[in-house]
């Protein structure tokens, strides 16, 4: 029976890995492009996310709406935020060297964050949803029904990512952007207007992410930090601006940390991201799924 | 000029204790001073390499807590059943084992991450400062974890022919975080006009350059690396035996960005930055604390931080200097100098 037990809780990791994995890949694609694109390293990453849980959190209970209404208003806040972000900071800086924009993100995420703090304080809150209690059970894995729309929504969200890069015109110009910007714009590709989308893209996808996950867990100011360096972690294991590797590489951080949690101990699940960046970086800089061939 | 100034500036810092009595802002400038040391630890490898440290308070931390275990003594389990126990040791072994500790620590991160540059060795230390709070936090048995670990000795020096002392006052506390401050400072002066601070400017010019010299990157910058986290070690020593009470906290990552908002403000690559951006920022919350909340604070820093970038990007020290040196210089007859320099030092 021991053996069928053990099968029993794998079946029940991987079930947990896909539903983690799928909002990790949102968070990772959003700053891949942004970090692929414009070579910004975006420490706001991790607010966006607690700012698209928040504005879930309002929408819901302070405006009373309703849960799937609420979700596109977050995703949508994420953009316009974004985009004011790259406006108001990352534009007058452009060609300023990467730590100039890496400190400048850093100031802006430490006043964003005690921003949340001051106006929302530091207790966590919870996000009321309108599935049943009662878990779905198949065999002998169960998952809740949240957690199968967080699912299904994050495949849907990368999904619309994906054919946005790959299907329309504003995506074949930021591929170009990506590839050499100067060609781009020598091309008449808007560089500018190329970067602001990009970035607000990006925070779109990593409030998405919060506004996914913050009815799962609790919403609390410093929520996005972790949710950041775990983004930076699946970045570095799909290689720069590599949107199937970040998708892969959410899996593959989703499955190290339920793993981690389950059979070594669960005080160090989160410190799994971290091996894995360290890990990557040491033996293979680029990245699993790499084109580039220089780091740094 | 250049020898004058940071002496009569060391000998202003040594006065203030003398004229000021209020506790708690001696508390604030002690505190102040151990972070000044982790800032000046941090510029020689933001400023002379280039290397942004975000997991820079990983060194100070573990500098506290190698200090106030060697001198608190453990018993601690490791692998397989294998049982590590140790007996106190004075406080002063605890700040020599944290400074060899911490600088191995340094020698490591150094080894491994050098090969990544730029964006990828800020993330690395990043992750390393995480790991190492994660396992202070869940290393209970060694570390107490969330418990913190707490009486931890005041160090105590042996003084010829006095006997003991130990520094309990908040003077004699300053004295000693002053001292070993200038030391680290006379050190960081040292290695920066030597054959190697020489090498690693060149490096930061133009790596390609210097390779085709024959300088040894990994050597250079390994060396740095060490150095810097042996002197952030040190400080995180002075902290544990000053503050007596250590948690996983110390390994916040805000405490790296205190660092960094110190150097960056003060001026990366000038030996007086860190002391000019840590005074400024470190004595700040004290003057903000009855206007402002905590959160609030933390708000104005996040936003100054942006605007010194915007506005100083290279600092307040190396903005200034020049314009003072003019000044001074203006005074005596050598203008000339004077303003070709200005000119040669305008972005």
């Amino acid at each position: 029976m021991a053996t069928e037990d053990t099968v029993d809780q794998l079946l029940q990791h991987l079930v947990n890995t896909l539903v983690l994995g799928g909002t990790y890949a949102l968070l990772g694609i959003g700053l891949t492009l942004i970090f692929g694109i414009m070579n910004v390293v975006n420490f706001t990453h991790g607010i966006l996310y607690t700012f698209g849980a928040y504005m879930m959190f309002i929408v819901v209970h302070q405006f009373g709406l309703n849960f799937f209404l609420a979700l596109p208003t977050a995703v949508v806040a994420g953009w316009l935020l974004g985009a004011l972000i790259e406006l108001t900071l990352l534009r007058p800086l452009r060609g300023s060297d990467i730590d100039t924009t890496m400190l400048v993100m850093i100031g802006a995420w430490i006043a964003m964050q005690s921003g949340a703090l001051w106006i929302w304080g530091g207790v966590a809150k919870s996000i009321d949803n309108p599935f049943p209690e009662a878990p779905l059970v198949i065999g002998p894995v169960s998952v809740s029904w949240l957690r199968l729309f967080v699912l299904c929504a994050a495949g849907v969200l990368i999904v619309l990512t994906y054919s946005l890069i790959n299907l329309t015109k504003l995506g074949k110009a930021m591929r170009a952007t990506f590839q050499d910007s100067d060609t781009a714009a020598l091309m008449g590709v808007n560089v500018s207007l190329i970067y602001t989308s990009t970035f607000a893209i990006g925070s779109a996808l990593a409030a998405a992410g919060g506004a996914l996950l913050g009815p799962v867990y609790v919403v609390f100011p410093q929520m996005g930090d972790l949710a950041a360096v775990k983004a930076f972690a699946i970045v570095i294991l799909g290689g720069l601006g590599n949107i199937t590797g970040a998708v892969i590489g959410g899996f593959i951080l989703a499955l190290a940390e339920e793993l981690g949690a389950g059979y070594v101990s669960s005080g160090y699940r989160d410190a799994m991201g971290f091996l894995i960046i360290i890990a990557v970086l040491v033996f293979k800089p680029t990245g699993l799924f790499a084109r580039a061939e220089r780091v740094g | 000029m250049r020898r004058i100034v940071p002496l009569l500036c060391f000998a202003a810092f040594a006065s203030v204790p003398l004229w000021l009595q209020d506790p708690y802002l001696l508390n604030a400038l002690i505190t102040t001073g151990i972070f000044i040391i982790g800032a000046m630890s941090m510029n020689l490898l933001l400023g002379f390499t280039g290397q942004l440290s975000l997991g820079h308070i990983a060194f100070f931390g573990i500098g506290a807590y190698v200090s106030a275990l060697t001198s608190l003594g453990f018993d601690a389990e490791i692998f397989g059943g294998y049982r590590l126990v140790h007996a106190p040791y004075p406080p002063v072994a605890g700040f020599a084992l944290a400074v060899v500790i911490a600088g191995l620590c340094g020698y490591l991160v150094g080894r491994l991450s050098f090969r990544v540059r730029g964006a990828y060795f800020v993330i690395v230390t990043i992750s390393f400062a995480e790991v190492v709070r994660l396992i202070a936090l869940n290393w209970v048995e060694l570390t107490q974890g969330p418990l913190a670990l707490t009486n931890i000795p005041s160090i105590t020096i042996g003084l010829p022919g006095l006997g003991y002392l130990t520094l309990k006052t908040k003077l004699q506390n300053c004295y000693l975080v002053l001292t070993i401050a200038g030391i680290a400072y006379l050190l960081i002066y040292g290695l920066v006009h030597s054959h190697y601070g020489r090498a690693m400017r060149a490096l930061m010019e133009n790596e390609t350059l210097a390779v085709s010299v024959g300088i040894d990157v990994t050597r250079a910058l390994t060396l740095t690396a060490v150095i810097s986290a042996a002197i952030a070690g040190a400080a995180g020593s002075l902290y544990a035996h000053y503050i007596r009470i250590i948690d996983p906290e110390v390994f916040a990552f805000i405490s790296t960005v205190t660092m960094v908002i110190m150097v960056v403000s003060g001026g990366k690559g000038s030996l007086a930055g860190p002391v000019v951006g840590g005074v400024i920022f470190g004595l700040l919350p004290v003057f903000l604390r009855p206007i402002m909340a905590p959160e609030a604070q933390w708000i104005a820093y996040g936003l100054v931080l942006v605007a010194i970038l915007f506005v100083l990007p290279r600092g307040i020290v190396p903005s200034l200097a020049p314009k003072l040196a003019f000044a001074f210089r203006l005074a005596k007859p050598k203008p000339v100098i004077a303003s070709e320099r200005t000119a040669e030092e305008r972005p």
